[in-house]
């Protein structure tokens, strides 16, 4: 097994530890998709109408939980420092450890996902493209909440340093997939917000480990 | 690979203070230095530096003509106060993956792991170790992945009398094996053959 590979498994394993990973993201996804119709009314009509955007906000909420700790646990026991000295190069090592949190938290959202928005009424033939919109978002939403949590390296409350950070990155994901969602939902074009939001989860992957790179660095040192 | 380590009229500053200035030290292949100096000297900073981790205000870090970048991602070991150790994951599986990521052998992994005893401890949690073990479980990651230069902070500060003897009987064997040792310490080393003292 090369050290990618097992970098994955560990990145994964910790995510999923200690009733950890799908438990926590899992279980706020849940709760929130089960508190909404408590909250906005009994209408199915109304419920329905909502229910894709619903589910796709509550995703790109459940994919902030846990960011925070992806670059400060290895900062704090020292493991960053020996990844950054020896082994992979570290843009490759950020983009393995967005990677596997995109594996242990994002895809299993991806699969809860449609579930939710069905549960809420939306038709059951949005499914496939709310599933595929959840996988391409999760991993722009991993990507670049991985520059949130490497530039609050070393701060005393990092984890709502890390929402204001990435809270605006996740704008452009939350409109194309909730602009898709819609289209189709409506019978409109839906194309081209699905394709905005492939790529930007592209230059995400392509650009986010190179900005997680130079800001574990900067912690660092 | 062969190295040595040459640090000339080296200055360093952490946040706004400057730590020393003209440092000079030049080591080659079996030869320890121990570095000594009061808490807050610089030590760690140093060993930091010469790893690559921060920046030095002046002065050059050499290894002997290899290139600075391949030096440090290959011919380096690092062993902090900190050692990078997940608690929740089991000392095996731990040691497989800084063996696997330092690009060491499983054989040499498991002499390393019958050197420093480890075979009864390799099931446990990381939070289950003391301190003594987890600098062990430390230690043998060096053995796994053989580079000549260690750079060590303070490696004997948790072991036992019995342990102190064994580590420096390794560190004696890796400089008999053309190895490099640069060490922050409080009590001079035995094996050390040249001192480094960071005066403020």
């Amino acid at each position: 097994m090369n050290p990618g590979l097992g970098l994955l498994r560990r990145e994964i394993a910790i995510a999923w530890g200690r009733g950890g990973g799908l438990m926590v993201t899992g279980g706020f996804f849940a709760g929130a998709t089960l508190l909404l119709p408590l909250a906005s009314g009994p209408e199915p009509e109304r419920l329905a109408q909502i229910a894709p955007g619903a589910a796709w906000t509550v995703l790109a909420l459940s994919a902030l939980l846990g960011l925070e700790r992806l670059f400060e646990r290895d900062y704090e026991d020292g493991a960053l420092d020996l990844m950054a000295h020896a082994g992979l190069p570290l843009e490759f090592t950020c983009a393995l450890k967005c990677l596997g949190h995109w594996l242990a938290t994002g895809a299993p959202l991806a699969v809860l996902a449609p579930l939710a928005a069905i549960a809420l009424g939306a038709s059951p033939a949005l499914a496939p493209l709310l599933f595929a919109c959840a996988l391409a978002g999760g991993l722009a939403f991993a990507f670049t909440g991985g520059i949130g949590a490497a530039l609050s390296l070393g701060t005393r409350r990092g984890g709502l340093l890390t929402a204001v950070i990435v809270l605006p990155l996740f704008v452009p994901p939350v409109i194309f997939g909730g602009g898709a969602l819609y289209a189709f939902d409506s019978g409109l074009p839906w194309r081209a917000g699905f394709s905005l939001l492939g790529a930007y989860a592209a230059a995400a992957v392509a650009l986010g480990p190179l900005a997680m790179a130079a800001a574990c660095r900067n912690a660092l040192s | 690979m062969t190295l040595a380590l040459s640090l000339g009229d080296l200055s360093l500053s952490r946040g706004g203070r400057r730590l020393f200035s003209g440092l000079n030290l030049c080591l080659e292949a079996g030869q320890a230095c121990a570095l000594t100096g009061p808490n807050g000297s610089g030590k760690t900073s140093l060993l930091r530096a010469v790893a690559g981790l921060c920046e030095v205000d002046s002065g050059r870090i050499e290894f002997g003509g290899s290139d600075p970048g391949t030096a440090r991602a290959s011919g380096l070991h690092l062993l902090g106060h900190l050692d990078g150790l997940k608690a929740s994951r089991t000392a095996g599986e731990e040691l497989d993956f800084w063996t696997r990521w330092q690009g060491g052998q499983p054989e040499a992994m498991k002499a390393a792991v019958r050197r420093l005893d480890l075979l009864r401890l390799l099931d446990l949690e990381v939070r289950r170790l003391s301190a003594g073990q987890r600098r062990r479980l430390a230690l043998a990651r060096l053995l796994s992945a053989p580079r000549p230069l260690w750079l060590l902070d303070e490696p004997l500060s948790p072991l036992d009398a019995h342990w102190r003897g064994q580590v420096l009987d390794i560190m004696a064997g890796h400089l008999g094996g053309g190895g490099l040792i640069l060490a922050a310490v409080h009590d001079p080393l035995p094996v050390a053959t040249v001192a480094l003292e960071i005066a403020p």
